[in-house]
């Protein structure tokens, strides 16, 4: 794999292969010696411009389990936030001898710019671009879905059949889009729950089902439920009303929660408001995947550093 | 004594062909077999000859963004492109909101020698959409403005809009509409629709521009004011405006070569060349212009050339800036998007490109039809040409051209401007040369 970008571009077969990776890096996390020396020598550099802790942490561990050099460079007190252009910041990066790049960038696009662009050689993985996709989290997503429905004979399989519902604020959000695509060429059914406001104006390309009522959707019983973390912001440029109403309408609460099956998968990305679009009694249920996406989301990473870095340069 | 030419054996729009004597700074004779004593020959055989092409809409950037384009790289151009005059957008810095500003371009124009430059006057002052500039002031001076423009920004304020258009029929001026609805396009990054949602950027919805249309011609019939409606780049618009001639509303638009040719799915790999606003739409409204092209409803093509730095396009998309070359390649894409589909002829392609702008824009001497007596403005065009569009094909300051790597037929073999050269042989004369010439004609 040259660079990872989106999840609308991975096959299938490319996608179980990533997910089987990670089920290899996963049985490393279980071992005493978490450390594998595969990447010894390779650079991958973080390269956020926008805050996100979360997510780069869970890549420096990723790339330092694989024994990689780390350089993190990140928006604040960096070069990256005093105007400095995407172009400079990557040729510098190149003559610092960067195997991979970890972009992080609030701009649609601006991974693939990067990685069409000429001014770097090395790989590019996207760690979430503008409103556009992250790659990473749906597959750890969909890895985390195919733990808890298939458990050890996991490898190999796809999510053929399984209904996911995913909910919020679908327009702005890259995890939706990710997830949408990769959920469906893994054979999973996606319906998209939201506002008519919070969904973009034509959606007939995308191989989704789409509703504006919640309660509709739990009640056909879906094998999981992603809630998307809703941003207050957006009731101000006329989005919804107020909290309170988004809540009532698309909040998983306790209500809701219970009449889900007892099997019934919650997920969320991260990090969560609660109260507002989810109950601490879903997220912190048995059935709630909140931490295991968490711990799930190294083992991803390892994997798509390892695909990237190892086939690469001919070995 | 300025050099006379004997443009031999060109074809007319019409079809017939006819050598055209350039002399005393006038078309002096059209016809078969004239003698060539006392003039230099050009050989026109194969080529088309048209009135030289008059762009309603060009960003020349001078003064105050002298890095993207001056009035003398931006003229070198538009004379590439068979352009004879060019309309400067107002967007300067200083902005072109008094009489001061748009009589130095004016002037640096007249220096520079390649093509007319007729400055646009800012409809507000600073293009901040809050106060009337010296409009009347403008129209008065050597500039002799009558055309009005915020062109970047939309006058969305419909009573300065109102005032506006009332105000300039005291000159017999016409403000240039560009139309966007500045609440609905807030951080907009692309047309919205099915592609938008998927790229993850932020959608310019048509109903933007059609919405402010629709208010706009409604505006002008009221009080009864003429209105012309820059870049027209969607169907509903394009209803919009059909609806507004039908009912005798005095409205004239246009459309890029731009939005002839391209669609918004050029966008998928966030290259910024194709950034530009309005954005480019789908195939249906890229459809719809050229229908409208070609039954008048759009009245002319106007390139809206807008060159930038490379680093404001070598970026990624957000932070890219709006906005192509296009006077270079003009004729090419209109030939390219509506001629060779029949949807207009070479007679429809001097009106839509020197004679209608020529006269919505009220500049004399240009857009007159090839006769004896007419202003010695003229473009010798090859349309049986090809060629691969590259910078070496681009004559101004910069190479932000869509087109670059494609195939476009035609090509610009010779312009004349005041009856001198500036292009032979498909090449723009030097610049000292020019600037001789037109002292010279001035004389
Ligand atoms: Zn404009």
């Amino acid at each position: 794999m040259r660079h990872l970008l989106s999840t609308r571009d991975l096959s299938r077969d490319e996608a179980i292969e990533l997910l089987d990776i990670a089920e290899d890096m996963a049985d490393v996390q279980l071992r005493e010696v978490k450390k594998l020396p595969t990447l010894r020598g390779r650079t991958v550099v973080n390269l956020f411009f926008e805050d996100s802790t979360r997510t780069k942490v869970s890549f420096e561990a990723a790339a330092k389990r694989l024994s990689a050099d780390v350089i993190s460079f990140s928006a604040k007190g960096s070069s990256v936030s005093k105007g400095e252009s995407l172009k400079d910041t990557a040729q510098t990066l190149a003559a610092i001898g960067a195997d991979a790049v970890v972009i992080r960038h609030g701009s649609s696009g601006a991974p693939l710019v990067l990685a069409q662009s000429g001014w770097i050689d090395a790989g590019v993985l996207n760690a979430g671009d503008g409103t556009h996709e992250h790659p990473t989290q749906a597959l750890l997503d969909a890895f985390t879905l195919r733990r808890r429905i298939h458990g050890s004979a996991s490898r190999g399989r796809g999510l053929d059949g399984v209904r996911v519902t995913i909910v919020g604020d679908i327009l702005h959000s890259r995890v939706a889009r990710s997830n949408v695509w990769l959920l469906s060429t893994l054979g999973a059914e996606v319906n998209l729950v939201a506002p008519p406001t919070l969904l973009p104006v034509d959606l007939a390309n995308w191989p989704v089902s789409v509703g504006y009522d919640l309660d509709d959707a739990i009640d056909a019983q879906p094998d999981a439920v992603m809630m998307l973390r809703i941003q207050l912001e957006r009731m101000h440029a006329a989005f919804f009303p107020n909290s309170r109403e988004y809540s009532r309408a698309w909040g998983l609460d306790d209500e809701r929660f219970a009449r889900l099956r007892a099997d019934s998968i919650v997920m969320h990305p991260g990090p969560m408001n609660r109260g507002l679009e989810i109950s601490s009694r879903a997220a912190d249920s048995p059935q709630s995947s909140v931490l295991e996406q968490v711990a799930n989301g190294v083992s991803v990473r390892m994997a798509a550093l390892y695909l990237l870095l190892s086939g690469e340069k001919g070995e | 004594m300025a050099e006379s030419y004997l443009i031999r054996g060109a074809s007319l729009a019409d079809g017939t062909t006819s050598d055209i004597l350039l002399d005393g700074g006038i078309i002096a004779e059209v016809g078969t077999g004239l003698s060539a004593a006392g003039a230099r020959v050009v050989d026109a055989d194969g080529l088309i000859a048209l009135p030289g092409l008059v762009d309603l809409h060009t960003h020349l950037r001078e003064p105050g963004y002298e890095q993207s384009e001056t009035i003398l790289t931006g003229t070198r151009a538009a004379a590439a492109g068979g352009f004879t005059a060019v309309f400067a957008m107002a967007n300067t810095a200083p902005v072109a909101d008094t009489a001061g500003v748009v009589e130095q371009e004016l002037a640096l124009g007249d220096a520079a020698g390649y093509a007319t430059v007729q400055p646009i006057g800012a409809v507000t002052v600073g293009l901040q959409g809050e106060r009337l500039a010296e409009l009347g002031a403008m129209a008065r001076s050597r500039a002799n403005v009558r055309v009005f423009s915020d062109d970047g920004f939309c006058v969305s304020d419909a009573l300065l809009m109102r005032r506006a258009l009332e105000y300039v029929k005291a000159f017999d001026g016409v403000i240039a509409q560009h139309a966007q609805d500045p609440r609905l396009t807030q951080g907009a990054q692309m047309n919205e629709g099915a592609l938008s949602g998927e790229l993850g950027l932020a959608g310019w919805p048509a109903v933007a521009e059609e919405a402010i249309i629709a208010r706009d011609v409604l505006l002008a019939e009221h009080v009864g004011s003429r209105l012309h409606i820059c870049h027209v780049s969607t169907a509903g618009s394009v209803d919009v405006i059909r609806w507004a001639k039908a009912r005798g509303i005095q409205v004239t638009a246009e459309v890029t070569p731009h939005h002839l040719l391209l669609t918004e799915d050029l966008i998928s790999g966030y290259d910024a060349r194709f950034k530009v606003n309005p954005p480019l739409r789908r195939r249906e409204d890229v459809e719809a212009v050229r229908a409208a092209l070609a039954d008048g409803t759009i009245d002319i093509v106007a390139t809206d050339h807008a060159p930038h730095p490379s680093e404001s396009k070598e970026c990624e998309w957000d932070a890219a800036a709006n906005g192509m070359v296009g006077l270079e390649s003009a004729l090419s894409v209109v030939h390219a998007s509506v001629v060779e589909n029949g949807l207009l002829d070479w007679t429809d392609v001097s009106r839509v490109l020197s004679q209608t702008p020529a006269r919505i824009g009220r500049i004399r001497g240009h857009g007159e039809a090839i006769a004896v007596g007419a202003a010695p403005e003229i473009v010798l065009y090859d349309p049986s040409a090809s060629r691969s569009w590259g910078t070496a094909d681009l004559a101004g300051r910069s190479v932000n051209s869509p087109y670059l790597g494609r195939t476009l037929p035609g090509r610009v073999v010779a312009t004349f401007h005041h009856g001198y050269a500036t292009v032979l042989d498909g090449a723009v004369l030097e610049t000292a040369e020019i600037a001789a010439a037109a002292r010279e004609a001035r004389a």
